[in-house]
């Protein structure tokens, strides 16, 4: 150590041992920034540039689901929509379920799909499902724009409640984040996460308030759908959106829940990404 | 000088035959009894066995040193790098080190098929850790060095494999790191190609930057090295100067020390693949493979392979390297490295046990010791088979003993023609 020392004081010392603090080094992650932001416009630019049409998919997705639901579902059942038209709540309900599970997807695969790049080179390991998260965003943008011509085309009025929504994009990926490094940590090991990641998905939409007003429900599954974090998001959403007060109390809970659950996400991961290039 | 990299106690254990495949049902099995485990690393939980790659290593490299890594494959060359340019962390001990650290375990490192020449400089410029403002500032530089000024805004997928590996290695060209970390980068390419690899990796050791290089190609470590580490089983077996250790390297690497003949019994073991595979490499003076040779007689390198697949266009080459490290020659039976007819070269073979021979020329070599590495190579392009350093011999100077007596200089001691004539004579 001693001839480290002498007369190198201003160049930065680089060790490497075994184990690895459970927190972040905030620095490194900030001079990253860059490549965050360019992994990121990497996953958007292959997306749209591989697919013929490209942007409309990000449209087509939920509208598709939206006409299909309304005409089979939402008119031929009565299902009340809480004061809206039901194309317009059965739109908003699915464009917020679409942007977390596919943020969820993506995130969850994204170590793996990472490896050539995990393998031969260093960087901070949680670019790599913060960047996958992050790219979706630019999906949800596109799809909220057909949103906003639902609602002119409803004639549904756009208020100052609409600023919640920020809230509530950041607490949706926040959701989607820390579910998604733990997922992505655990494919690495165990590939079967990727086969039941689907599934656990459709069963999940049916149980949330998507395509359905969380009214109908009997009090004993009501309150189900209270603990249920995407049906509190998704009504967040749409209190936002369609001028209701929103539950910022339920909110507020969800939003310390999803902290301790990034906290405890990044304590997995730091955990097993030192094995990652040892596996893939 | 200061000390640039540092090892102390340096260790990475691998667990085998515990892989994934022991699935999600084990692991929840196991993670009913203690919840945490399940986020535990495989092998970790133990079962499986155990080995380590790399035990024990301890070296300083002083500050604009070139180091050169070698060693036979599973030595941990590949193990040592990683853990350098930390894609993975050490089981036990340490390595530090001063300065910015960039390794190339191989170019081209994230490219991405769909993105242009010009998208993907400035991703593969972030990965290696470039700002995107250095990037802009040397874009001209990067492109005019990768010579595909016309081709700048077309997917990397239509690019040639030159072009795409210039490009590649040229963003990593430009990167001015103080410590540079290279793994066998320079075998590839065309010989324009890596000749220009060959003047970066100079321009950046006079710029008194710390090399580390591991490569099979001693050639490339003599040339650029001032030392040599020799990894052997994990562990350092020799470190020293570049001529010493390779020719100790070379010692060692001769099958069973000093043999003029290797015949692989069992053909799954030979070199090669499910398309050819080495059958028996040997060296023949006069009538019978020897190890001493005279250098007076001609000298025979037998090569015998098979070929699996009916129709593969082969070449056999040789390459012939003085014990110092020194590659004396690099042969062919390609019509221009040939002075005879191969009835076979450029040929569809069918499938079956070939023999090339190559025959060397009496009164080529100089006294010393040497080895000959063989390649097989299919349809022009594919090296399918390998086998470096696979046998040696030792060529003896007969008539030194009785005209010069000390070793004769150089590399090579053919004989040539010499005549004396009296111009003008004194009266």
């Amino acid at each position: 150590m001693s001839a480290f020392s002498s007369g190198a004081g201003e160049v930065p010392l680089t060790v490497t041992q075994p184990g690895s603090a459970v927190v972040f080094e905030w620095r490194e992650l900030w001079a990253s920034r860059e490549l965050l932001l360019l992994l990121m416009w990497r996953d958007v630019r292959v997306r749209y540039k591989q697919t013929m049409i490209g942007v409309l998919w990000a449209v087509l997705q939920p509208l598709l689901a939206m006409v299909v639901i309304s005409a089979f579902f939402g008119r031929p059942a009565q299902l009340p929509s809480e004061g809206v038209p039901y194309p317009l709540f059965a739109y908003s309900g699915f464009l917020v379920w679409t942007f977390f599970s596919n943020a969820l997807f993506s995130s969850s695969q994204s170590v793996v799909g990472s490896a050539p790049l995990i393998t031969k080179v260093y960087f901070p390991r949680v670019l790599v499902p913060i960047a996958a998260i992050g790219a979706r965003l630019v999906d949800f943008a596109i799809a909220f724009v057909l949103l906003a011509a639902l609602m002119a085309y409803y004639g549904v009025p756009v208020t100052w409640r609409v600023a919640a929504l920020i809230p509530m994009i950041a607490l949706t990926m926040a959701l989607a984040l820390a579910v998604g490094m733990c997922l992505a940590a655990l494919n690495v090991t165990y590939r079967d996460v990727n086969v039941a990641l689907p599934h656990v998905m459709q069963l999940l939409l049916f149980a949330t308030p998507v395509f359905y007003s969380a009214t109908i429900l009997p009090p004993r599954l009501k309150l189900a759908a209270q603990l249920n974090p995407l049906a509190v998001l998704i009504e967040g959403y749409r209190a936002a959106l369609f001028d209701r007060p929103v539950h910022w109390r339920a909110i507020g809970i969800e939003g310390v829940v999803t902290a301790v659950l990034i906290v405890c996400a990044v304590a997995v991961f730091r955990r097993m990404e030192e094995h990652f290039a040892d596996v893939l | 000088m200061p000390i640039a990299i540092k090892a102390e106690g340096l260790g990475k254990r691998y667990t085998i035959g515990r892989s994934r495949e022991t699935g999600l049902r084990d692991a929840l099995a196991h993670a009913a009894r203690a919840p945490l485990r399940l986020f535990r690393t495989p092998g970790a939980a133990g079962g499986g066995n155990e080995m380590w790659a790399l035990r024990d290593l301890d070296f300083e490299i002083e500050r604009g040193e070139t180091v050169g890594i070698i060693g036979r494959n599973g030595a941990g060359k590949s193990t040592l790098l990683k853990i350098l340019s930390r894609v993975t962390r050490p089981t036990t001990g340490r390595a530090m080190w001063r300065g910015r650290l960039t390794s190339l375990l191989e170019v081209g490192t994230g490219f991405h098929p769909d993105l242009s020449g010009r998208e993907n400089i400035f991703l593969n410029g972030a990965i290696l850790g470039m700002s995107q403002a250095g990037v802009r500032r040397k874009l001209d530089e990067i492109v005019a060095f990768a010579e595909i000024e016309t081709f700048l805004d077309t997917p990397v997928r239509h690019y040639s494999s030159g072009m795409y590996m210039r490009l590649a290695f040229a963003v990593a060209a430009h990167l001015e790191p103080e410590i540079l970390v290279l793994d066998e980068v320079l075998a590839v390419g065309d010989a324009a190609f890596q000749q220009k690899c060959q003047s970066f990796i100079e321009r950046i050791v006079g710029s008194g930057a710390t090399l580390l290089l591991v490569s099979h190609n001693l050639h490339a470590v003599s040339t650029l090295c001032s030392r040599v580490l020799f990894l052997d089983g994990g562990s350092l077996r020799r470190d020293g100067r570049t001529e010493e250790v390779i020719a100790d390297y070379i010692e060692s690497v001769s099958p069973s020390g000093d043999a003029a003949e290797i015949e692989w019994g069992n053909r799954d073991d030979a070199p090669g693949n499910k398309n050819i595979r080495l059958h028996a490499i040997r060296v023949v003076s006069g009538e019978s493979t020897r190890f001493s040779v005279d250098i007076r007689v001609p000298l025979r390198v037998e090569i015998d392979y098979w070929n699996f697949v009916p129709g593969t266009r082969i070449y056999t080459s040789i390459h012939l390297v003085e014990k110092t490290g020194v590659t004396v020659l690099a042969s062919a039976n390609m019509p221009s490295f040939n002075t005879a007819e191969d009835d076979w070269y450029g040929r569809p073979q069918p499938a079956g046990l070939y023999r090339s021979v190559c025959t060397f020329p009496a009164d080529l070599l100089n006294e010393a010791r040497y080895s000959v590495s063989a390649f097989i190579v299919a349809d022009m392009a594919r090296l399918e088979a390998a086998a470096h350093h696979a046998v040696s011999f030792h060529a003896v100077d007969i008539n030194r003993e009785r005209e010069h007596h000390a070793i004769v200089p150089g590399v090579i001691r053919p004989k040539l023609a010499w005549r004396t004539e009296l111009v003008q004579p004194l009266p």
